[in-house]
């Protein structure tokens, strides 16, 4: 632990993004004793700039405090970053350990699955999902689960089509050890560390597609959004430029941290990897 | 040439398999929906007129077993019948094809644009690995990564339009104003950079970094060392060494990368006003008119779905080494 700690401290953007990354839980957390009024209440004279009233990032067009929507806006992206991943994590990594534990027909059928999910644009599936479904902070969730959980089989499965026919696993089987316990307590904590960089990553993806959903008005309908904030600040820009300014740069911020975290993680987890591949994570 | 010919028939049945599998996905999506199947196919429900409702429930036979809906929904979408908007007062095929140029120029400058210069910011990276342009790069690509797009191309007409008042902020075309065809296409070429440029920078940024990653791995290796030692010039080895062969994971990548262009078109046009697919996706949301959005749906996969066609020929066509197998 000390020497993950070590090597993620090397990493300075990685230590930058843990900072932001804090403050914004914290922000989160603080946010029903800082800002206990509902955010879609009237707490000033609309359109007030930035920085001249009580309300220091301004209000909006209904007079609303735009940093109170910031940090309200915290709290419903940590929850839907935060729980989708989840969800996407549990299809993945089922689905992947099946596939590659088993193999055969089996492997080929997950992966024909996946490989369609794969294929369709999934923005586009997920408007289609929450628009149908009715925009709600489960069917948000949902939707975001159902179109992340591709990445997370290949790479589960991958790790247990190469962890299969080594050694420990073989042995294990062969002490008459079950499925079910080979996959979760043999061959799982083996393929973990990549697993862990690629879910940083996904909670940063996730935040910016509720982001993109409640831009376009597919927000739960009674939770105030980043997305929200910028696209009711759309039609105004040429008046009220904070409106979209401040979210968007809530939104730039958290998803940056995120994704340094992520940088970070891999090099303490691979750090043989990290060395040789410079910083290069993809997607 | 008769092994790319058996190579495309099994690509084309592939496909066609998958485009089946996301009609029979919108089929369920309808029925799943909360509330009559008519009421979704017709828009908001209340919207329609009895008459409209009781002629689709004919029309999609909603009082027949599942599996003979199932089979008219299919076969009507095999005949390019994907539906009637009510609330435009349109088939939903002519509307998506009236929408269809607009979304396919923008989404391929951005591509466009997004490749040269990923590509080329990749190989500069990559050639001055480790110094500050390196790093410059590699955090400019960092932030693309991070915004979000539609937020990227209101902090654009925030800068060019509003505050700079060089170029326009919405639309297409200038209304209202007579022009000759080059001067008509000056203006949409005008009214294209905003929007092409905040589609493209994420695509970008991507770019970027795998070019100068796949670069780099590609630079270790022993045909590289080979060409160093014949004497061969640096910039000779640098276009066709290592660019050639470091293009290939880009391709790939462009390809996998194809709907997240077109999904992400949705919000660029709908920043923009951009009258295109995504547009007309946004608008069907305002309208609740659950069935043409789902006619977007189809549509933009069947897009997805071409454009990886193409590009794992054109990687087939850069590969020598890649022989065409299913």
């Amino acid at each position: 632990m000390t020497d993950f700690w070590r090597r993620f401290r090397r990493n300075i953007g990685a230590v930058f993004g843990l900072a932001v990354l804090i403050g914004v839980v914290l922000l989160a957390a603080v946010t029903p004793f800082l800002f206990p009024e509902s955010p879609w209440t009237m707490a000033g004279i609309p359109f007030t700039p930035p920085f001249e009233s009580v309300q220091f990032l301004g209000t909006d067009s209904l007079g609303r405090d735009v940093a109170a929507g910031i940090a309200h806006g915290a709290i419903i992206s940590l929850l839907v970053g935060g729980v989708s991943t989840a969800v996407a994590l549990t299809i993945g990594i089922s689905l992947g350990a099946v596939a590659g534990y088993f193999g055969g027909a089996i492997d080929d059928a997950v992966m024909r699955f996946t490989e369609f999910f794969q294929t369709i644009p999934s923005f586009v599936l997920a408007v289609v999902l929450v628009a149908i479904f009715r925009p709600s902070i489960g069917s948000i969730v949902t939707a975001i689960a159902i179109v992340s959980w591709p990445p997370v089989t290949r790479l589960v499965r991958a790790e247990f089509l190469s962890l299969r026919s080594r050694e420990f696993v073989q042995a294990a089987i062969l002490l008459g050890q079950s499925h079910m316990r080979v996959i979760f307590t043999q061959i799982l904590p083996n393929a973990l560390s990549p697993i862990i960089v690629l879910a940083s990553l996904m909670v940063a993806s996730a935040i910016l597609l509720e982001s993109a959903l409640s831009f376009l008005g597919l927000g739960d309908p009674n939770r105030m959004s980043w997305g929200f904030m910028i696209g009711a600040g759309r039609s105004v820009i040429r008046l009220a430029w904070w409106m979209s300014v401040f979210p968007g740069l809530a939104i730039l911020l958290t998803v940056l941290a995120l994704n340094l975290v992520g940088e970070g993680f891999n090099d303490a987890l691979n750090p043989r990897l990290a060395r040789r591949r410079g910083a290069g994570v993809g997607l | 040439m008769g092994k790319l010919a058996g190579y495309l028939g099994r690509r084309l049945f592939k496909s066609i398999f998958v485009i089946l599998a996301i009609v029979v996905v919108n089929f369920g999506l309808v029925r799943m929906a909360p509330g009559d199947p008519a009421a979704v196919i017709a828009g908001e429900s209340g919207a329609a007129d009895e008459k409209f409702m009781a002629q689709l429930r004919q029309q999609f036979g909603l009082d027949k077993p599942m599996h003979e809906q199932l089979w008219i929904y299919v076969s009507n979408v095999a005949q390019l019948d994907l539906g009637f908007s009510y609330r435009q007062q349109a088939p939903v095929s002519k509307l998506l094809l009236d929408r269809l140029p607009a979304t396919l120029l923008l989404t391929l400058s951005a591509f466009a644009f997004a490749l040269v210069t990923g590509v080329a910011l990749g190989a500069l990276a990559a050639r001055k690995v480790g110094t500050w342009a390196d790093s410059a790069i590699t955090v400019l690509a960092l932030s693309c990564y991070a915004t979000p797009i539609f937020w990227v191309g209101l902090m654009l007409i925030l800068l060019f339009s509003v505050a700079l008042n060089w170029l326009p902020a919405f639309g297409m075309f200038t209304v209202g104003v007579p022009m000759t065809p080059i001067e008509a296409a000056l203006d949409v070429g005008k009214h294209l950079i905003l929007p092409a440029l905040t589609l493209g920078l994420f695509y970008m940024a991507i770019y970027a970094r795998l070019t100068r990653a796949s670069m780099l791995e590609v630079a270790d290796q022993d045909f590289v060392k080979t060409a160093r030692a014949k004497g061969v010039a640096p910039g000779r080895i640098l276009r066709v060494h290592i660019l050639r062969n470091a293009l290939l994971p880009v391709i790939s990548f462009a390809g996998i990368q194809a709907g997240q262009l077109i999904g992400g078109s949705i919000l660029v046009e709908t920043v923009f006003a951009w009258p295109g697919i995504g547009r007309l996706a946004f608008e069907s949301l305002l309208q609740r008119d659950y069935n043409l959005l789902l006619g977007v749906f189809f549509c933009t996969s069947v897009m997805v779905i071409l454009f990886n066609l193409i590009t794992d020929l054109t990687y087939a066509a850069i590969d020598p080494r890649i022989e065409v197998t299913g």
